[in-house]
């Protein structure tokens, strides 16, 4: 469930790498200054631990399927949440170089939806919660279970969400939830399952471990409170500043915008912003099709007089930009064989 | 099983490329790094029905594979593997978009077909640029890279920790499951109980080894600082392998040159 630079816009994954950046800076210097650095080569096996264990898969019984562990919460119990944050954003950036898992571009969102949501909302809020200062083999099963599902089912919905504000694709919130979080409701379980019994097998082996971690200090609401106060700000600044950037120049950029203003159904259809959104796009005409799209939502249909009127707006959608773009992909392997041709000639040459 | 031995094998494959010897592999990795981030932004800055404006970036990832001599079938098969999450999400498109777009010789295109190529183009494009980094660069230099542009230090010693281990721990996974197929004749995979007692135990290592490295570490003087000692230096062919691409894109940004491609075939 890696979000994918495909299906990213800009402003979607600019504003996830600021928020995420943000929080690999905060995380670090907490790490930091909690001047644990035993944590440094802690955090370094224990990444690498998550590595070996997704590479090993159990088979669940009567579905013939496999799960594997999930990293999230078992880091947040094992190192607290700002170790366990870094160490997952290390995981996620070694997948996303290594086995091109989602993307770069889209690391932002994936390190936040596969590490904010479960070191520091399902963690501290439902684990820690239900197992308290004394934890007893239930309780650790039972807080194990749902904090991972929980997590999970926020990571997915947060996958979900990037995708919708995105507007790549077309898919509408409601079919989409409906197609991902009862399949990450399930793995969640599972993950959960195997979580809460490997932490028992190191409850057993070496208790002092779980209590070693559980004894670093809780997260302060307040802190909290304002560190996401604060990176709310920073992602809403940095989508603005992108967003006014873009119609500054006309381009996909702030079509997307609109394409998302128009998907939100729930906030005002066809009042008066939706008609101002529309207008105001009529009058920049840097997507002509729109109307063809929705026909429903742009009711007066100006789309015909505007087409023919400007130059090639939207290269993509003529007959000459496809058989352009045909030809220009043909025209880079080309080149690409040419240089890969001469570098050989020039290696038998040495 | 996916397994742990062919999982590990991939990373040697990458590392072993990234050893080779290219006026790509011989880039600063700041270089690299850098030019791969402008790349991926000017793939996304494409609206989603701008399929041939995309086209001409194609160029980025095809001659840098073809300069490096990295293997192009290696390349695809991989993004083969990572792509059924965005093929699932993308095929809808044609679903639920059938405004027709554009005609193509009496033969209508619908919008959803439009996209859903240029989600598969954009797929292809950004996740084989970051490929082609880390196959001409290697991790830890493209860590040294982030390092020197000013990523937390916390978070790029923590990196590379994690790739060192990576080795080491995969290692000892693969000896674990491979004494359990030889107890185990007749399953493939652990039930999940055995897993869970698989993981523990492997986990319980991970632990010691971990405090078996920090006391190493601190013996030898580690203040939690990374210490390169080769120095990094921008060349001038990194000012040109830089200009050029980023020249390069903002040119395809502002002409539509398959467009203007087409036209003139078109016209003849």
């Amino acid at each position: 469930m890696h979000m994918a630079d495909a299906l990213l816009s800009p402003a979607v994954g600019a504003s996830m790498w600021t928020v995420t950046a943000g929080l690999t800076v905060y995380c670090a210097r907490k790490v930091k200054k909690d001047a644990d650095e035993r944590k440094a080569p802690l955090m370094g096996v224990l990444g690498a631990f998550i590595f070996a264990a997704q590479m090993i898969n159990f088979s669940i019984p009567a579905t013939g399927s496999s799960g594997h562990l999930g990293g999230g919460m078992i880091l947040s119990i094992l190192l607290g949440p700002y170790a366990a944050f870094l160490t997952i954003a290390s995981v996620l950036t070694v997948q996303a170089l290594f086995f091109a898992d989602g993307g770069l571009l889209a690391l932002g969102c994936n390190i936040f939806n596969l590490g904010f949501f479960p070191c520091f909302i399902a963690y501290p809020f439902i684990y820690k919660a239900l197992t308290g200062s004394s934890p007893t083999r239930n309780r650790i099963v039972a807080a194990a279970i749902l904090a991972s599902a929980a997590g999970l089912l926020m990571g997915a919905s947060g996958v979900i969400l990037e995708t919708v504000l995105s507007g790549i694709s077309e898919l509408p919130l409601g079919a989409f939830a409906l197609l991902m979080l009862p399949i990450h409701l399930a793995i969640g379980l599972v993950e959960g399952l195997v979580t809460s019994a490997v932490v028992l097998f190191v409850w057993k082996a070496r208790p002092e471990v779980l209590t070693l971690s559980a004894a670093s200090r809780p997260l302060a609401g307040l802190s909290l409170r304002k560190l996401l106060a604060g990176f709310a700000a920073a992602a809403v600044l940095t989508g603005g500043i992108l967003s006014w950037f873009a119609s500054q120049n006309p381009d996909g950029l702030e079509w997307s915008m609109f394409h998302t203003s128009g998907h939100e159904e729930l906030a005002a259809p066809a009042d008066g912003l939706h008609r101002a959104l529309a207008a105001f796009q009529e009058k920049l005409a840097f997507l002509p099709d729109y109307d063809f799209k929705k026909p429903e939502a742009v009711p007066a249909a100006p789309a015909p007089e505007t087409a023919p009127s400007g130059p090639v707006v939207q290269p993509g959608t003529s007959v000459a930009g496809l058989v352009g773009a045909a030809l220009t992909l043909a025209l880079a392997g080309l080149a690409g064989l040419a240089l890969g041709l001469r570098r050989r000639a020039a290696e038998i040459r040495r | 099983m996916k397994g742990v031995e062919s999982g590990l094998l991939d990373f040697s494959r990458l590392e072993m490329l990234a050893a080779g010897d290219s006026p790509v592999h011989r880039l600063d990795p700041r270089t690299k790094v850098l030019v791969t981030a402008a790349f991926l932004v000017f793939v996304v800055l494409h609206g989603k029905y701008d399929l041939a404006g995309l086209a001409p970036l194609a160029l980025y990832p095809v001659a840098a594979m073809a300069l490096s001599g990295l293997p192009a079938g290696y390349i695809l098969g991989k993004l083969l593997l990572a792509s059924p999450f965005v093929l699932l999400v993308g095929v809808w498109n044609p679903v639920l978009d059938r405004g027709i777009l554009v005609t193509v010789g009496g033969l209508p295109i619908s919008g959803g077909w439009i996209s859903f190529a240029s989600i598969v183009v954009r797929f292809a494009l950004t996740l084989s640029a970051a490929l082609i980094l880390i196959a001409t660069t290697g991790f830890d230099q493209v860590c040294r890279g982030l390092s020197r542009l000013y990523a937390p230090k916390a978070f790029v010693l923590q990196l590379l920790l994690l790739y060192r281990y990576i080795f080491v721990l995969a290692g000892e996974a693969a000896r674990m499951v491979r004494a359990f197929r030889l107890r185990n004749l007749s399953d493939e995979r652990p039930a999940m109980r055995t897993y869970a007692a698989l993981l523990g135990s492997l986990l319980v290592r991970a632990l010691d080894r971990a405090q078996r490295i920090h006391m190493a570490m601190l013996s030898r003087g580690f203040d939690g600082e990374i210490r390169m000692s080769r120095p990094m230096r921008l060349r001038l062919a990194d000012a040109a392998w830089a200009a050029f691409w980023i020249a390069f894109f903002i040119l395809v940004r502002r002409y539509d040159i398959p467009g203007l491609l087409g036209q003139i075939v078109i016209a003849h």
